[in-house]
């Protein structure tokens, strides 16, 4: 099969798991710009950060034949800095001239704290501004379904963003109708213990349709499995679905939300 | 989009079963630890009900969700733990 990892957290991951990748058929790997597992401690932190993003990991992941592509922003979990956001807001333009950078992301909410959603406005402006793609995370556990609620309202209330170039991730059984009603993109997170396994994700398929949803696998450096996404590929062979839609739902769904920032090439 | 070939029960009934027992034994382990009373637990056994209802797996997970509208103050160091802890008091 062929496949395209839309999350993933390669600069935490082993060159195995890029050879893992290479051989289960992946095309592309996209990276979201996250928290690092501790809190940074200032601007500085970020710039090394995406100076790693959009030069070493690229160079990384071709030793292994794959594309590396890259979200920025500051991450919603240190977001209630508005200082630092502010600093690291003032970077981002720069980077994003660098030729494997998608869009903005992945911002979102953590916490659903009024300081979090300062900074994803400010970062939906930016975005406005430059005509970025966004990437959205939304909170983990029992602050997704508020989390998503307020975020769906504050990027709807944005005239200038079309929602078919907005992906919010992490979309569960309470949350994708809410996405895709409102005519964004639902990223499903393939975890082993939170968000969502194999057999959910596509149940939610079935119940919504595979016309705006993607499957990935986030891993980083916590509880996570960088195969994660042809693993849900095969639950559906188990579930009698054939290549083709195989094929839309894990090649062709990223690869349509992707193109449409110019510098998403394979 | 529906897949014609497999049979749900066929499938998914071992894995299933296997986690209903775990789910026992984790109720069982928690009445001998005496600890039923943790505001986490009480959101399970409220979420227990919800697979009398259609739609099971929304439905548990909005059982364990914060239903607020308004944005929290500061977001602290405290992380999520799976349940909505001001549900107990409510």
């Amino acid at each position: 099969m062929r496949y395209i990892e839309p999350h993933a957290h390669m600069v935490s991951r082993t060159t195995d798991d890029y050879t893992a990748l290479a051989v289960a058929g992946c095309k592309a790997v996209c990276e979201p710009a996250f928290w690092a597992g501790f809190d940074r401690s200032s601007a500085a932190g970020f710039r090394d950060y995406f100076c790693q993003l959009t030069e070493h990991e690229p160079n990384r992941a071709a030793k292994f034949g794959l594309r590396h592509f890259c979200w920025l922003c500051i991450n919603p979990k240190e977001a209630e800095d508005l200082m630092l956001a502010d600093d690291v807001l003032a970077l981002i333009p720069e980077f994003l001239e660098r030729d494997n950078v998608l869009g903005i992301g992945e911002i979102g909410l953590n916490k659903n704290s009024r300081n979090e959603l300062t900074v994803l406005e400010k970062h939906i402006d930016l975005a406005a501004r430059t005509n970025q793609l966004i990437l959205v995370h939304t909170p983990h556990l029992e602050d997704k379904y508020k989390g998503t609620r307020l975020i769906i309202d504050l990027i709807a209330g944005d005239s200038r963003i079309d929602p078919g170039r907005v992906l919010i991730d992490h979309v569960e059984e309470h949350t994708a109708k809410m996405v895709l009603d409102a005519g964004f993109w639902g990223g499903i997170t393939l975890y082993p213990e939170s968000k969502c396994t194999a057999p959910r994700a596509i149940d939610i398929l079935e119940n919504f349709g595979l016309d705006r949803l993607w499957m990935n696998s986030a891993c980083d450096w916590g509880v996570s499995v960088p195969l994660a996404v042809p693993y849900a590929a095969l639950e559906m062979r188990r579930r009698g679905y054939g290549e083709k839609t195989i094929d839309t739902v894990f090649y062709e769904n990223p690869v349509r939300f992707l193109s449409q920032c110019p510098n998403f090439s394979l | 989009m529906n897949n014609t070939t497999s049979k749900t029960i066929d499938l998914y009934f071992m894995d299933a079963r296997s986690k209903l027992i775990d789910i026992a034994a984790f109720m069982d382990r928690v009445d001998r630890g005496d600890e039923t009373d943790d505001f986490r637990y009480r959101a399970f056994m409220d979420a227990l009900t919800c697979l009398n209802e259609r739609n099971r797996a929304e439905s548990v997970l909005l059982a364990f969700s914060d239903p607020t509208d308004e944005p929290i103050n500061r977001a602290g160091t405290i992380s999520a733990c799976g349940a909505w802890p001001d549900k107990a008091s409510r």
